[in-house]
């Protein structure tokens, strides 16, 4: 149930997720531009880290190993800095995830307005496991922890947006307005 | 009952983020007043009279902690607020960043006229995306049209403002681990003393306070200590955002004077129970409290009297749970979020965690022995107290209060290998 699993380790990559892979060997210009406004926010350079790591992950959609190099040559601190950050912080993907990122909440509030019988029938609308992608690169699903909108219970994030409330016929809406 | 609404009279409007909307009614008008005109002192005095108490859990007087901010020191001090709603059952200050984004900025400014603070960082947990995306344009149109930058309002006060995204770790509201954050590291909570008053963000005297506390701020000054303390209790001023989930009619948010029942909460307010079933047991204060029995809603929703049943206010989450709950299953969903997100640094908590975690899944598989009941008493009992913060007590709590109050459940599902309420095993 632990979230982020799926998009820490596991078996290898699919090969939808395999080709979404990127190849980042040198810092990206594209970034020197909100690197620089960083550094130049935040004291010191290591606390521009994680909206650092935000900006290569809105990008590229993880956080490569490779990425964490260039990133701690950027910054000119230790490589372990940056691991360890990547590491302790569910919310960075150290590998690519499906293209809509489908994180149900499972905790309490949820759990007792039905969030169990909601995940059983996302995995069956989207015929994978929780930890799994679609074989299309699509969807990963995750059952995540409370997401603060226990009003709207069951509910769920996908991507950037919460959506509650959900039944069988709100998820099949909800999934056929994705692209 | 009826308490004005100072936060939330405008939560789902489509325009209440926006600066001109704010200024309409009145705003920054505090900020410019108290930072042109009111000594700093001054207004930590009238924010301890006016009894502001921290919304994020604890509950402590807000005037106190910013009068322990050195004066006159060399170094820099720093104001971060915390924004990283996480505690299970809380989903109150999502709604004033998303709402209400430039009511929490006036009140950070005159919490910086108060401290003598400069710069400030807004930790906002990472999942929230409308919230954030709300902020970063508050604080982008305040800097435009100076509200903040190096000349707050002609004033000559300079106030510069961070919006920070975290990186989904609950551990990250504990206030020190915020600090580890806001400098990169993961979130590992600090030993205390120094305290963050005097050591905290890069070294400096810092200030965390919530979100709905700094909100507060602006209608203190505005209405002054007596008026603000008279919409509370005597130990407690203010209005208080109480956030419902669980099997009610009507699971939200309602900002309300804390001298309300928990009972009023949740009948009068909350719709009552769904589907007319009966209510079993209420988790008060977010998924930390220690859980009440119906019998003990007649308590006062302050910080004071949620002490008084030996329980706590925490962040106002009440989850409700209705009589088809099996408080062995519930509980596992409790300890399952501790043990996994206990941040690991102190064993009792790392540990503890997760044998009460496998303890509980153990009797969920019909396995369970004569022993557990007592045992995950004793581990919980081992581990408060014991731990650098506070989520070691708030993992133990719980499950103190499950098997005190519940206890039979418990002893019945080691006995017989099946829930007492839906006569099923689960298995985990």
């Amino acid at each position: 149930m632990a979230a982020g699993d799926n998009t820490t380790t596991g078996e290898t990559l699919s090969a939808a997720l395999a080709a979404k892979e990127v190849e980042v060997t040198c810092f990206p210009e594209e970034l020197r531009e909100e690197c620089d406004a960083l550094r130049a926010r935040y004291e010191t350079p290591r606390a521009a880290l994680m909206p650092l790591l935000w900006a290569f992950q809105r990008r590229y959609g993880y956080v490569s190993r490779e990425m964490e190099r260039v990133i701690a040559e950027e910054l000119e601190i230790p490589l372990i800095w940056v691991r360890e950050t990547v590491t302790f912080y569910t919310m960075y993907n150290q590998r690519p995830v499906g293209s809509h990122h489908v994180q149900v909440c499972g905790n309490l509030s949820c759990t007792l307005c039905g969030a169990r019988e909601t995940i059983r029938m996302i995995e069956e609308e989207l015929g994978i496991a929780v930890g799994e992608t679609t074989a299309d690169g699509r969807f990963t699903l995750s059952v995540v922890q409370c997401l603060a909108a226990c009003e709207e219970a069951p509910m769920m994030q996908v991507n950037d947006r919460y959506y509650g409330r959900l039944d069988r016929q709100r998820v099949r809406e909800i999934f056929g307005g994705l692209e | 009952m009826s308490a004005p609404k100072l936060l939330s009279a405008n939560f789902g409007s489509e325009v209440s983020h926006r600066l001109d909307h704010y200024l309409e009614r009145g705003g920054y008008d505090e900020a410019r007043r108290v930072i042109a005109e009111v000594e700093p002192e001054q207004v930590i005095d009238q924010v301890k009279r006016a009894k502001l108490r921290g919304c994020g859990g604890a509950g402590f007087p807000t005037g106190m902690k910013w009068s322990f901010i050195p004066k006159g020191g060399d170094k820099p001090v720093y104001l971060a607020v915390n924004a990283d709603e996480g505690e299970p059952g809380t989903f109150k200050d999502k709604y004033i960043l998303t709402y209400e984004p430039h009511m929490l900025l006036e009140g950070m400014l005159i919490c910086g006229k108060a401290v003598g603070c400069h710069k400030a960082y807004i930790y906002v947990r990472g999942e929230f995306d409308l919230p954030i995306e709300r902020m970063e344009q508050a604080v982008a149109e305040a800097y435009e049209r100076g509200y903040l930058g190096a000349d707050v309002m002609g004033t000559g006060f300079p106030f510069d403002v961070v919006v920070h995204r975290g990186g989904g770790a609950y551990i990250c509201g504990e206030e020190t681990a915020l600090l580890e954050s806001l400098e990169g590291k993961p979130g590992h909570p600090r030993l205390k003393p120094p305290f963050p008053a005097l050591v905290g963000l890069h070294g400096c005297p810092t200030v965390i306070n919530n979100v709905e506390t700094l909100a507060l701020v602006p209608h203190i000054t505005r209405l002054g200590a007596d008026a603000f303390l008279k919409l509370g209790v005597e130990s407690q001023g203010g209005t208080k955002l109480y956030c419902v989930s669980g099997h009610v009619n009507r699971p939200g948010i309602f900002e309300l004077s804390p001298s309300v029942t928990l009972r009023a909460l949740i009948d009068d307010y909350a719709g009552g129970m769904r589907d007319g079933a009966k209510l079993k047991a209420v988790i008060p204060g977010g998924l930390s409290a220690p859980v009440l029995r119906p019998d003990e809603l007649d308590t006062e929703g302050s910080f004071e009297g949620l002490k008084q049943v030996n329980s706590m206010l925490g962040s106002a989450g009440l989850i409700v749970m209705d009589e088809s709950v099996c408080m062995v299953e519930a509980m596992h969903t409790i300890i399952q979020f501790y043990a996994h997100e206990s941040c690991g640094q102190c064993t009792p908590c790392r540990e503890g965690t997760g044998w009460m975690r496998r303890i509980v899944e153990r009797i969920l598989a019909g396995h369970g022995r004569a022993e557990d009941t007592a045992n995950l008493d004793s581990i919980a009992r081992k581990i408060t107290g014991t731990t650098i913060c506070p989520l070691g007590d708030a993992a133990a709590w719980p499950v103190m209060g499950f098997v005190e109050k519940f206890r039979d459940e418990f002893e019945y599902f080691c006995k017989n290998g099946r829930s007492m309420v839906s006569g099923e095993k689960v298995g985990a």
